[in-house]
């Protein structure tokens, strides 16, 4: 089953049919069986043994061109030069959905884009993102869209660097909306940054700033300086060429209404 | 001397460094950025303030020194830049 989430496809391989058809249904609308993986993952399933924790921390780390990626639930290792690799893992979505964030994440630091915490959806074509921590208001932001805008997620944004500038594009990682987004894509316009308040409107940011905040909300989970180091001038290069506002907001429509 | 294990640009008039080694960030006054772009690993502290920083803001060379004996001090705590008492030979930095 192909999976394909900002124009990198990922391949999932495993015969069970009920994980499969779990992979169905999780990736609805992101499945791509004409698209060429970048990756290609085995995926072997266990039963649960009680000690294995998805909610401890995970490590990400390079032993030449391999990586090694461990939780408690899974573990995965794999070429991204080759484009090959395996998941060993029990048979709970949140496992093969961390392993993915993790190679879509890897993938992106090359080519100079990330994975950041931020709800994210187009209006008139252009696309904006909404950053913040927990709490912040991205599912509320996201709630809050008029009928004419697609919501492209409200948890996990998909920003890739293109010839012509950052594009956000849209991904089946949904937060307290608990819904897909649209597998669209569109050109990045702004991004704000989320503050709850007593009126809307939006605020110019130091450059530093909207470093510093980019960065605190990107998705990186390598402990590989080499890449890291990338991933800062990738944040640094996305402020000097796209707008970073920060968006005071109430908690209603209106709000909308100055987003453009 | 600044250390390899970082990354380091100039955003306007402040230089961003990061460690990579575990992503400690911090955003460099421009005294302290012409401080960091100066620590070539065989310059004098001495050297470097009394060049740099003197001969263009007005503050006395001791209190100049001082602040950047302790400015350079916590650079170093955080791995960010190496101090030595002698010339240092090493390779170069990741800085765009």
């Amino acid at each position: 089953m192909t999976i394909d989430i900002g124009g990198m496809a990922i391949a999932v391989r495993n015969q069970s049919p009920g994980f499969r058809e779990l992979l169905a249904s999780r990736y609805a609308g992101f499945i791509r069986p004409d698209s060429q993986p970048r990756l290609e993952l085995s995926v072997d399933l266990f039963e649960p043994s009680g000690w294995d924790r998805a909610d401890e921390d995970v490590t990400v780390k390079r032993t030449g061109r391999e990586w090694h990626i461990q939780r408690g639930d899974f573990s995965a290792r794999w070429d991204l030069d080759a484009g090959k690799g395996s998941v060993r893992q029990t048979a709970n979505p949140y496992a093969i959905d961390s392993a993915l964030r993790i190679a879509h994440s890897l993938l992106l630091a090359e080519e100079g884009g990330f994975l950041v915490h931020a709800a994210s959806a187009i209006r008139n074509r252009r696309a904006f993102l909404f950053a913040g921590a927990s709490g912040a208001g991205k599912t509320t932001i996201s709630h809050l869209a008029p009928s004419e805008v697609s919501l492209l997620t409200d948890e996990v944004s998909y920003i890739r660097r293109q010839f012509d500038g950052y594009y956000a594009y849209g991904t089946p990682f949904a937060g307290e909306l608990a819904r897909a987004g649209e597998n669209e894509s569109a050109p990045l316009k702004t991004l704000f940054l989320l503050a709850k308040g007593p009126e809307n409107r939006v605020e110019e940011v130091e450059k530093t700033e909207a470093v510093r905040s980019l960065l605190s909300n990107i998705l990186f989970f390598a402990e590989d300086q080499e890449l890291v180091a990338k991933v800062f001038h990738s944040a640094c290069q996305f402020a000097d060429q796209v707008p970073v506002r920060r968006l005071i907001f109430v908690a209603n429509k209106s709000v909308w209404e100055i987003i453009r | 001397m600044r250390s390899s294990a970082i990354a380091a640009r100039l955003v306007g008039d402040e230089m961003m460094v990061m460690s990579t080694a575990d992503s400690t960030f911090f955003t460099l006054s421009e005294i302290a950025t012409l401080i960091w772009q100066a620590a070539d690993g065989h310059t004098p502290l001495s050297e470097i303030v009394r060049r740099k920083i003197c001969s263009e803001f007005e503050v006395a060379p001791e209190e100049a020194l001082r602040d950047a004996e302790q400015f350079v001090a916590d650079l170093s705590d955080h791995g960010i830049l190496r101090v030595s008492t002698h010339p240092i030979r090493e390779h170069t930095t990741d800085t765009a």
